[in-house]
């Protein structure tokens, strides 16, 4: 494989990850109803992902609705505690420090969200929005405000417009004024969770344009995660596919979507739409059935089974082995870099 | 316009539409004159950003605008115009001639009837046939569109279906009465990729099944690419190109069009070139200056532009229909010279967006967010 992007400036920094992520689990109660409101059940949000992130690196983290992946960004931030697993940002287990310790750590970690209307507090000044880290963690100091309009120029916003409130600007503006916040403290981590897909496509192409020169100025690493393979393709480095809380594969950007290995992978590839009329009308899609099953019952073996178009082709004997074993995610035949979890993963060209 | 009704090879044709919403703040020109024609068996995709206008487009044809907005234009159905109908004369015209299907099925379906109810209302509605009948006729639609069990699956409710299955409801209603025009916008917006396959798929195969002609609104350039055989490109609430699909996309000829291309990232392709916006906002639709509305984000506007408003006319080289009109035709004043240039070349790669909207408060830029729903979290609520 050759190197990614053809981004100067872009370099990974592959030594030592800057972010470990083992065996991460989120479950959520169910409870009955009534006045004793007993634990009857659990939905499992993120059960067991594992990766490692690395400075200046971005790592697309995609699946469909409910797949978990916008919990295992909650959970690496601590926003909602895990239930089991380790976070190790820089060697340090998050889950295990205290309050307050979790705090200092989130100057390293920030999160940028998805909606830039409801993120950002209407009824304060931008400037107010950007300050408002830098005060928390008492950095607001004599030169706080400079500080403040160097952030604005830096996400592309004339830093004249500090003084407006969120209102007045678009809604890819705003989504900067998000990325100003998230930037103030000098992370080395951001977390985006879908941080373009409520904009429109020209609005798009200018955020995902500074996240790519704020990575490379700064030497950030994203946790991108998103449901637009499109755009993951685009600015990722490293791409983990999710299914019902498991990671099914993780591969080098154009390896992946070159060679997918995981039928929920080529599954999810083959679904999306190339702008392209041509080699639109010409792909084969590979269509598959039914809706995700719930995450308060998953199913047993391989979450995917119940839907797989592979699984459909196998013989009994390779079937039951689906149904009772649930696939590790190891390598499959094309090297280290690129693990999946399926008993029978094969390479299928579905672009 | 260059193009003129003919009411044989067409089965909807609008014209000049307009449609003025008066508010508080002074009157939106949300849609400035839209034609066009729409043959039988065709899919015409509409494409703009949010705020562009494709969906009030649609919502006027239908007849389905609020009191106050102020229409005008024509829009005929075969023989007969829609616009100035009344209410109850619109009914018969609604889903038994002209289908539409809405982007959020979870409000377009009532919560408190059954599947099987609604899918009969619609044929009842339309046809003097028996509750039986019509209840065997809601089976075999749900059957078309790929909905396993149909006949138990008629007895349960909405909450009961999920998004993607709720979505195909809507399109067998929509298919009940085999009508000519089937409206669809942002049918699939609102759905996860691969349940949006299976309902393009079944889109598809109603399209096949009643032979209707679509009308398939998005800002999804992938999913027209696939479906589409012609495309309009909305801006500012009026078209600023028409062709087929491939005129579109491998040949644009208004530096909108091209911008909109650019900006898209590939899933298909390995060496990714740096993306190119389109710098600048949407302008409001209540004061917009003379000129082509696009001259502020325009990288060849020139005096010319603010001047006067282009008209859609026909570009060098574009084909011809059957009645010997011309397809693709272009909104610019310099679209001979938009030929020869790639994304790239026109559009700045800058990451900054540093001017302010001039409409504040109604956000451009922004689409709905898809509903996402993570299962975890409905436990919480």
């Amino acid at each position: 494989m050759t190197t990614q992007q053809d981004r100067p400036g872009h370099a990974v920094d592959k030594s030592e990850p800057i972010l470990s992520v083992r065996d991460l689990v989120k479950e959520f109660p169910i409870r009955s109803r009534g006045l004793v409101r007993r634990v009857v059940g659990a939905v499992h949000a993120v059960s067991g992902v594992s990766f490692d992130l690395h400075r200046g690196e971005t790592l697309g983290l995609v699946g469909e609705s409910g797949c978990g992946k916008t919990t295992t960004s909650r959970a690496i931030l601590h926003l909602q505690p895990a239930t089991s697993g380790e976070v190790l940002f820089e060697g340090q287990d998050l889950t295990k420090l205290g309050k307050e310790k979790v705090r200092r750590m989130r100057r390293d970690m920030q999160l940028v969200f998805q909606d830039p209307y409801a993120s950002l507090n209407p009824r304060i000044t931008v400037s107010e929005i950007i300050a408002e880290p830098l005060k928390i963690h008492g950095l607001y100091g004599r030169d706080g405000r400079k500080t403040v309009s160097d952030l604005m120029q830096r996400v592309g916003l004339n830093p004249e417009h500090g003084n407006r409130f969120p209102h007045e600007f678009s809604g890819g503006q705003r989504q900067r004024i998000g990325i100003a916040r998230a930037l103030a403290l000098k992370p080395k981590v951001l977390v985006l969770d879908e941080p373009v897909s409520a904009l429109d496509v020209s609005i798009q192409a200018g955020v995902i344009n500074l996240l790519e020169d704020l990575q490379d100025e700064l030497g950030l690493a994203y946790l991108f995660v998103a449901h637009d393979l499109s755009v993951v393709r685009h600015i990722a480095d490293r791409v983990a596919v999710m299914y019902l809380g498991k990671i099914v594969e993780v591969a080098p950007t154009d390896e992946l979507f070159e060679r997918p290995l995981h039928p929920y992978t080529q599954a999810l590839i083959s679904a999306i739409p190339i702008p392209d009329p041509r080699r639109e009308r010409e792909r084969e899609r590979i269509l598959i059935q039914g809706d995700v099953p719930s995450p308060a019952n998953p199913p047993s073996g391989c979450r995917f089974r119940t839907r797989c178009p592979l699984f459909l082709t196998l013989s009994e004997a390779d079937q039951g082995r689906c149904v009772n074993e649930e696939p590790p995610l190891v390598p499959r035949g094309l090297g280290d870099r690129h693990p999946a979890a399926c008993h029978f993963a094969r390479v299928q060209d579905v672009l | 316009m260059t193009q003129s009704a003919t009411t044989t090879d067409t089965v909807l044709s609008v014209r000049d539409l307009t449609v003025d919403f008066p508010t508080g703040d002074g009157v939106v020109h949300a849609v400035r004159g839209v034609s066009y024609d729409l043959r039988p068996g065709e899919v015409l995709g509409i494409v703009g950003e949010s705020g562009s206008g494709k969906s009030v487009t649609s919502m006027a044809v239908m007849g389905l605008l609020p009191k106050t907005a102020r229409t005008s234009g024509s829009v005929r159905f075969r023989d007969e115009e829609l616009l100035g109908l009344t209410d109850k004369e619109m009914t018969r015209v609604r889903g038994s001639k002209i289908a539409m299907i809405f982007q959020d099925p979870m409000t377009s379906l009532n919560p408190v009837y059954k599947i099987g109810f609604q899918l009969a209302e619609a044929v009842l509605a339309h046809n003097d046939v028996s509750k039986q009948a019509a209840n065997k006729r809601a089976i075999e639609l749900l059957e078309m569109v790929n909905i396993p069990q149909p006949d138990r699956r008629v007895e349960q409710y909405p909450h009961e279906f999920s998004g993607g299955m709720r979505q195909r409801v809507v399109i067998a209603i929509a298919m009940a009465n085999n009508p000519d025009v089937i409206i669809a916008d942002e049918p699939t917006t609102a759905l996860d990729v691969t349940v949006q396959a299976q309902v393009l798929e079944s889109l598809r195969a109603a399209q096949r099944e009643t032979g209707a002609a679509m009308v398939l609104i998005t800002h999804d350039l992938g999913v027209v690419a696939g479906q589409a055989d012609r495309v309009l490109v909305m801006y500012a609430g009026k078209p600023v190109e028409i062709g087929t699909v491939e005129d579109i996309y491998y040949n644009p000829r208004m530096p909108y069009t091209l911008g909109l291309l650019g900006s898209l990232p590939r899933l298909d392709k390995r060496d990714q070139q740096r993306l190119t916006p389109i710098h600048g906002s949407p302008p409001s639709l209540v004061n917009l200056p003379p000129g082509c509305p696009f001259t502020p984000r325009c990288p060849l506007a020139a005096a010319v532009c603010q001047a006067r408003e282009p008209d859609l006319e026909p570009v060098d080289g574009s084909g011809f229909t059957a009645a010997g009109l011309r397809i693709h035709l272009s909104a610019c004043h310099f679209k001979e010279q938009v030929a020869r240039h790639d994304p790239a070349d026109l559009f700045a790669t800058s990451a900054s967006d540093a001017e302010l909207p001039a409409d504040f408060g109604s956000g451009p830029g922004l689409v709905e967010p898809p509903l996402e729903d993570d299962g975890s979290e409905d436990e919480l609520r």
